[in-house]
């Protein structure tokens, strides 16, 4: 029975702690698709809406989080067909002229460029922020905000002291427990 | 010139920063001469710092944050 009743709760989402935990994993995931700080943002809370309103549906198979990112993929892919709705303006336009001394240089165009990595890189760099984010996540909230405010908003530590109340050696042991935390944790997961 | 490894590993975060000032920052290469836990701390240390420049964080304000848990809230 007891075992029942544990599987029962494992199969229910919890909306109210969305925010805190998923919402910067979600943002970074879709700020590498959007490129767009403003677009990425709304997707992520059209997303927490959507979590919502199917929330009768969630059989609990995934994980909550993959659940909210299979949510977030979709509505990046109607993103961009909305933008794409007017006829046209997803087609593909090739106006390359015959005639000119240019002939023949789509070819090469189209040939695959051996020395670009960007590709990779991109994929690599957004799967370690991903790996970050996550790490970050399991951080107690108050060093997580601390390590946030201080290392991705690079606010000033008498910002973030006047904003939060705390002195400044009290922000120094908070980052440090940070800092301590992430580096075993990524080691594991990352390296 | 000497200083504590807890000194240490304080001066270290705070270069991560770019906030330890000059003499900080020769005491802690002479403390890391000597003790090999802290080059390992400040090692990894590094390590973490260009990784996350290297990813390119991105994160939510809080106040933006905040309104997405009011707006949330309203459809629980």
């Amino acid at each position: 029975m007891v075992f029942l009743e544990k599987k029962m709760v494992a199969y229910k989402l919890q909306p109210e702690t969305w925010v805190d935990q998923y919402a910067d994993y979600l943002f970074n995931y879709a700020v590498a698709r959007v490129s767009d700080a403003e677009i990425a943002k709304d997707l992520v809370q059209e997303t927490f809406f959507a979590g919502l309103n199917s929330a009768k549906n969630y059989k609990g198979d995934a994980a909550e989080r993959t659940w909210l990112i299979a949510i977030l993929k979709r509505k990046v892919i109607d993103h961009y067909r909305k933008i794409n709705s007017k006829k046209g303006k997803a087609e593909v336009r090739v106006n390359y002229n015959a005639s000119s001394e240019s002939e023949g240089d789509w070819l090469e165009e189209q040939v695959a460029d051996p020395f670009s990595k960007d590709g990779d890189n991109t994929i690599e760099n957004e799967e370690l922020g991903l790996a970050i984010q996550e790490c970050i996540a399991k951080l107690p909230k108050k060093q997580s905000l601390v390590f946030k405010m201080k290392t991705i908003q690079g606010m000033s530590t008498e910002d973030i002291c006047n904003e939060l109340g705390i002195n400044p050696s009290n922000l120094w042991v908070m980052i440090h427990r940070a800092r301590t935390a992430l580096m075993g944790c990524l080691n594991q997961n990352w390296f | 010139m000497k200083i504590t490894c807890e000194e240490a590993s304080h001066i270290c975060n705070k270069s991560q920063y770019n906030e330890a000032g000059y003499w900080q920052m020769l005491k802690l290469r002479i403390h890391i001469l000597m003790c090999k836990t802290c080059a390992k701390f400040t090692k990894q240390n590094k390590a973490l710092t260009s990784l996350c420049e290297r990813a390119g964080l991105n994160t939510l304000s809080e106040s933006d944050k905040e309104i997405m848990k009011k707006d949330l809230e309203k459809h629980l």
